[in-house]
């Protein structure tokens, strides 16, 4: 490997080799990588027991302790040059003084740092485009306001307390069809196929040797986590008081489900709905799903919400429902993408499409054919009597 | 210290070609001291690495397989219960006390190590693999966390046992489920990628010297080739020795004489019905005009 760029000059002021490194796990800090202090101190031992002087065993000592996913080798190659061999610079020809006068500017180097690889920041993070981010924080200007509709459904027109009480039934037949997985591992147990010799062992020194009680180990019922992401776009209107009501049951029978609504962004909903009283509760939502009715992007919402939400509520015990009819107006790879990326955290996916309940029904849908490969379960949901009637079909999850 | 190039030099002569990155990150993982986490499709050596480097270093290779349900009883120790039951008869027999008997009976001598205790009790640093560790469930994760942070482990009737020799920890894992980035943190990190055509073909020449140079590029060649093809289960490197050891065996000396042997042949690397479906006699003949 032989450098690409000319190495990075830094200012004869700049606190040595320990103030660069500190500023290059900063650079990739904000390039997405997940570094904390304890890397720093890694990365300056790396350093300690390689030649570091050599660009190429530096790049591949920094490499081997900072990355910690295929993504990050992906794109710690072009961080690396960006900071330590400031290719950019050298295009311009403007290396040594250009470069010095920058870094002279601030007494310490990360400061220096700071500026330069928020510069380059932007050009190293393609996926996360910058609408995007714009809109889920609800202060896009451009995109977000084009695309909702500002008009504001009150969710209490569509969803009586009847429904959700009715819901919250079925919710919790389903929940407890789901719920029924049984783990790998053994717990003790008062009953049970097979004997916990550790226990009964201990029990019987009191009795000289005899084992007289049995203790027992058996495999214990892991409750599965439901997640529920509920599109809420125009074209998903007309269903939205079922799929209302059965995400608001779902959350009042069961304590650890969670759920979210999407239009053009995403909203986490699961705090508004576990008020005490359910109109309350979804008039909150009407607060929150400010744009309802609006255009759908469900590729982005998903990649948005597997990229956040789901490394920290979805692991190997959750089951994702999604309630949409795979009509996107955006690109719709995207949905493909983002639910493979959803599957790697190990949970099942179930998507309910109204749609499907239509007789001849076929998934033409783009985003929904993207979706197919990566659906464990596809089933027609657009009543709550189909809903109920899903309960067989969970049970095989 | 070794250096990353000795160590790579060390590794080809024990038949491993590894890339530089991968040296680099074996000699950081072990001067700091931490475990090193491979990742990477299956068949591209991972689990090959740690039998390589414990021959590298003459220690011992100690070997954890993770899967669904992996507990403490399997991973770390276990009481030896028949033992302990004779234990405690013989010394009723004796008229000892309550208190003698559960001494006796919780010490070392009933004590049986499993992988991650045993590693950490040799004399000398073995090289621990965990190998899998994305099929055991993340409770597991969680506590071989606590492990490899300090190496100790605490048996409650016993004590806390610390480690007589630091294991040289080599983690594999190919993408069954994220790792938690709690873990991720605390390895040092490498991607092993399927070899090139060049790496590939030094592999073979190491392990098989006895194909002649042209046949050895042409089962290389046709093997990349084969892995551009949309398939299930892409051929791995082990699959690779196989298809030369079987061509070498059938005494053939070059893969476009016999197109009907060359289809029989395939059956070691593809491993699936719909894979033997998608390459049929024609995409194969295709594939060796591709490799020569």
């Amino acid at each position: 490997m032989s450098p690409r760029g000319r190495i990075t000059r830094f200012a004869g002021r700049d606190p040595g080799v320990s103030g660069r490194v500190a500023g290059f796990i900063a650079h990739l800090r904000e390039n997405g990588f997940h570094l904390g202090v304890a890397e720093t101190d890694m990365a300056l031992h790396a350093l300690s027991v390689v030649r570091a002087v050599d660009p190429a065993e530096a790049r591949m000592a920094l490499k081997s302790v900072c990355a910690g996913t295929a993504q990050d080798i992906a794109a710690f190659d072009e961080l690396f040059d960006s900071y330590w061999m400031n290719e950019g610079r050298v295009r311009q020809k403007a290396v040594p003084s250009g470069d010095g006068a920058q870094a002279r500017h601030s007494r310490n180097s990360r400061e220096a740092e700071g500026g330069r690889s928020a510069a380059s920041g932007r050009q190293h993070s393609p996926e996360e485009t910058p609408d995007g981010e714009a809109a889920s924080e609800g202060t896009g200007k451009l995109v977000a306001s084009r695309i909702q509709q500002l008009m504001k459904k009150d969710l209490r027109d569509l969803v009586s307390p009847q429904d959700i009480h009715a819901a919250e039934v079925i919710a919790r037949r389903l929940g407890a069809a789901i719920r029924d997985r049984r783990s790998r591992r053994r717990k003790a147990a008062r009953k049970g196929s097979t004997i916990d010799f550790r226990r009964t062992i201990r029990a019987s020194i009191a009795t000289g040797g005899e084992p007289v009680r049995l203790a027992h180990r058996n495999r214990p019922d892991r409750p599965v986590r439901i997640t529920v992401l509920c599109d809420v776009s125009g074209s998903m209107l007309p269903y939205a008081r079922p799929f209302l009501a059965f995400v608001a049951g779902l959350m009042r029978a069961d304590p650890a489900s969670d759920a979210y609504l999407f239009h053009t962004r995403l909203v986490r909903i699961t705090e508004a709905l576990r008020d005490d009283d359910p109109l309350r509760a979804l008039n909150r939502i009407t607060l929150l799903a400010d744009g309802f009715g609006g255009g759908s992007q469900i590729g982005r919402n998903l990649e948005q919400f597997a990229r956040s939400y789901a490394r920290r509520f979805v692991d190997g015990r959750s089951v994702v429902f999604i309630l949409s009819d795979g009509y996107d107006s955006a690109a719709p790879e995207l949905t493909g993408t983002a639910l493979a990326r959803l599957r790697r955290r190990g949970c099942r996916i179930v998507w309910l499409n109204p749609l499907k309940g239509w007789d001849g029904y076929e998934p033409v849908a783009r985003g929904m054919a993207a979706a197919l490969p990566h659906v464990d379960l596809f089933a027609a949901a657009n009543t709550l009597e189909s809903l109920a009637r899903l309960e067989p079909e969970m049970g095989t999850l | 210290m070794q250096d990353w190039k000795s160590l790579q030099e060390a590794f080809a002569a024990k038949g491993y070609v590894a890339s530089p990155d991968l040296a680099m990150a074996l000699h950081i993982a072990g001067s700091l001291g931490r475990p090193l986490l491979l990742e990477g499709a299956a068949g591209v050596g991972k689990t090959e690495v740690a039998r390589t480097l414990a021959s590298v270093l003459d220690t011992e290779l100690i070997r954890l397989q993770c899967y669904e349900g992996l507990d403490a009883a399997q991973a770390i120790y276990e009481w030896n219960y028949q033992r302990q039951l004779l234990a405690i008869r013989a010394s009723a027999e004796d008229g000892q006390t309550g208190r003698t008997v559960e001494q006796r009976i919780f010490s070392e001598e009933f004590l049986l190590e499993r992988p991650l205790l045993h590693a950490i009790r040799r004399p000398r640093s073995p090289v621990l693999l965990i190998d899998e560790i994305d099929r055991a469930d993340e409770e597991f994760e969680a506590y071989l966390l606590e492990v490899l942070a300090d190496f100790q482990i605490t048996v409650p009737e016993l004590g806390t046992i610390t480690a007589t020799s630091r294991p040289h920890v080599i983690l594999t894992a190919n993408g069954t489920r994220d790792l938690s980035d709690a873990l991720r943190r605390r390895c040092i990190y490498s991607y092993v990628e399927y070899p090139d055509r060049q790496t590939e073909l030094e592999i073979l020449n190491r392990r098989s010297p006895g194909i002649e140079p042209h046949l050895a590029a042409q089962i290389v060649g046709f093997v990349q080739a084969l892995r551009k093809e949309d398939l299930e289960k892409v051929p791995g490197v082990a699959e690779m020795l196989d298809f030369a050891a079987a061509i070498s065996g059938l005494g053939i000396n070059d893969l476009s004489d016999d197109p009907e042997t060359l289809q029989a042949t395939l059956v070691t690397l593809l491993k699936t019905a719909a894979d033997r479906a998608a390459i049929p006699a024609e995409v194969a003949a295709r594939l060796v005009g591709k490799a020569a």
